[in-house]
């Protein structure tokens, strides 16, 4: 038996802090989000506005042209029960000059290209509101890749990185998020129709259940498959999580010095504060 | 005979050391105000934990002449301190470190025996390794100190246990982790599971305390304890905020105690010895 569950009372309470503290120290008071409309950033933007004040955190919504109705609305939802501060900045018009560019884009290549054009709204709002980006990635898209690059996983700080999506799940039930943000399948919204387990292949349930164990309990993919997981479904996931290694880290500095920043230059981030 | 027993939880500032003595003397004050005997402050409190490449700046050394620790020998006239710092010796090397200060003396220095250099810890890397585990006399009776992971090994507070001490007195900088279903991490679960069987085979008061608070990504629970020497828990502070929670100590209850249960009387140091001399000279 596999048990994700999760005592939401003491992770709302130490994520909270988090954020309090880790903004604090860097000297903010304030938080801006990218509010997707999805369950991951309502929770984030939850956690913040308990944290800091709904008053201040900016929850941004960042619609393209091709995004559903649906994700406005939601996030709508939440801007107004949380009593957040808001802004909505079209971004059609920074996207379209560049997809135009070749017919044959690819929906990959567009998809890409909104959640970096996300992040530059995002970090740009930051510098208008006086505050800091906090992340929206769960762990289960940090290990297994599905992210953009520089794109959706850009943030200063990321309260929901360890907690698995049907965790998350679970958090955002204790946290009064909306019902149809709840109960609605998980998706980037970045074309139509796209949902993540259609593209990913597999269900979030079975996929967080076979993370937990190759990832914290340590199993070995042979221990995984007398668990009863398929062998081409755990190779496909190990292979995931071993490929997208890179999105997880600094770019690697080549070494040449006695002392290299990420390898012998070694200090938190909360250095001195 | 009673002790009243202080056990400060609090946050540090990261590096910053003339803050985090700051903090010490306030709560020495608010411990004065409730009375408390001795105070007890966590693991590396006046530095913060994850020090890294910040070891060798935050250094000090437990003498009237260090700027920092004069202050902390002044307060030790009001009441004893147990602090955690980098403390250097004379030949360069830095250890995590446990000082018991009373009536402007330094009793005691520990160094951490054991530095968790695994999973998310990396003290090895940065920490020379303390080489003695040795109990000490207080005013209040024979204790003995120990840091974080040297109680998650079960032959230090054994060691002091025979060499007298009847008050064990815990240090951590805990990073909770291992969420699940319980009302509480799985780290201070064992924690609290760990101590409340020593004081109970040992037939001692163990007491342990906790720093609270972020640096970055990690954090610290809190949740401060004493236990008597029946095992029963006698004092609890509270989770993930600062606290100073104060404890009476019955120590007759040390007597009573052990005329019921002679577990010290009747430990058979001579066999241990034997057997360990016979396990440690294979091969």
């Amino acid at each position: 038996m596999i048990d994700l569950t999760i005592n939401t009372e003491v992770a709302h309470k130490i994520l909270k802090g988090f954020i309090k503290s880790e903004v604090t120290r860097a000297g903010f008071t304030r938080a801006v989000i990218n509010l997707s409309g999805g369950l991951d950033s309502a929770i984030s933007c939850v956690l913040a506005a308990e944290a800091l004040g709904p008053e201040n955190v900016l929850a941004l919504r960042l619609p393209f042209r091709s995004s559903s109705p649906d994700s406005l609305e939601h996030a709508q939802l939440m801007i107004d029960q949380f009593k957040v501060q808001s802004e909505t900045i079209d971004i059609t018009d920074m996207v379209d000059p560049l997809i135009k560019r070749d017919p044959n884009i690819s929906n990959t290549r567009k998809g890409n290209i909104m959640a970096r054009a996300r992040m530059i709204v995002l970090y740009d709002q930051t510098e208008v509101f006086k505050g800091l980006p906090i992340g929206t990635s769960n762990k289960t898209e940090i290990l297994l890749g599905y992210t953009t690059l520089w794109g959706d996983m850009a943030c200063a700080i990321n309260p929901i990185g360890d907690l698995y999506k049907t965790q998350a799940r679970q958090l955002s039930r204790a946290l009064n998020i909306p019902a149809p943000i709840i109960d609605k399948a998980p998706s980037a919204d970045l074309w139509v129709g796209q949902t993540d387990e259609n593209e990913l292949g597999f269900t979030y349930e079975e996929v967080d259940k076979l993370l937990y164990l190759l990832v914290d309990q340590r199993y070995s993919p042979q221990e995984c498959v007398e668990a009863g997981f398929a062998q081409k479904f755990i190779d496909t996931v190990a292979a995931r999580v071993r490929r997208f290694q890179f999105k997880r880290m600094m770019p690697p500095i080549a070494k040449l010095s006695n002392r290299t920043v990420g390898y012998d230059f070694l200090y938190l981030r909360d250095w001195g504060t | 005979m009673k002790l009243n027993l202080g056990l400060a939880q609090i946050n540090t500032k990261l590096g910053d050391v003339g803050s985090n003595l700051q903090k010490h003397l306030d709560f020495v004050k608010q411990a004065k105000g409730r009375k408390a005997d001795l105070l007890v402050f966590p693991e590396l409190s006046l530095t913060g934990y994850v020090l890294q490449d910040l070891a060798a700046t935050v250094a000090h050394q437990p003498t009237v002449d260090d700027p920092v620790f004069k202050h902390l020998l002044k307060a030790s006239h009001d009441l004893d301190l147990v602090v955690g710092f980098v403390d250097e010796d004379s030949r360069h090397r830095f250890y995590i470190a446990s000082a018991y200060l009373s009536g402007g003396r330094v009793l005691h220095v520990h160094h951490k025996v054991y530095l968790p250099t695994y999973g998310l810890f990396d003290e090895g890397r940065f920490f020379a390794w303390g080489d003695s585990i040795r109990a000490f006399d207080t005013r209040f009776g024979r204790m003995g100190m120990l840091t974080c992971e040297d109680f998650w090994h079960a032959s230090p507070p054994y060691l002091l246990w025979l060499d007298g001490a009847d008050i064990f007195l815990f240090s951590s900088a805990s990073p909770g982790r291992g969420l699940n279903d319980k009302e509480k991490l799985e780290s201070a679960r064992w924690v609290e599971r760990v101590t409340k069987a020593y004081a109970s085979m040992f037939t001692s008061f163990v007491a342990q305390t906790n720093r609270v608070g972020f640096e970055d990504g990690l954090h610290f629970w809190g949740g401060a304890t004493v236990n008597d020497p029946n095992g029963e828990e006698i004092a609890h502070g509270p989770y993930f905020e600062e606290a100073l929670t104060v404890a009476e100590l019955d120590l007759n209850q040390l007597r009573r105690t052990r005329a019921r249960l002679p577990l010290l009387r009747d430990e058979r140091t001579n066999l241990v010895q034997k057997e360990l001399d016979r396990i440690l000279s294979r091969d």
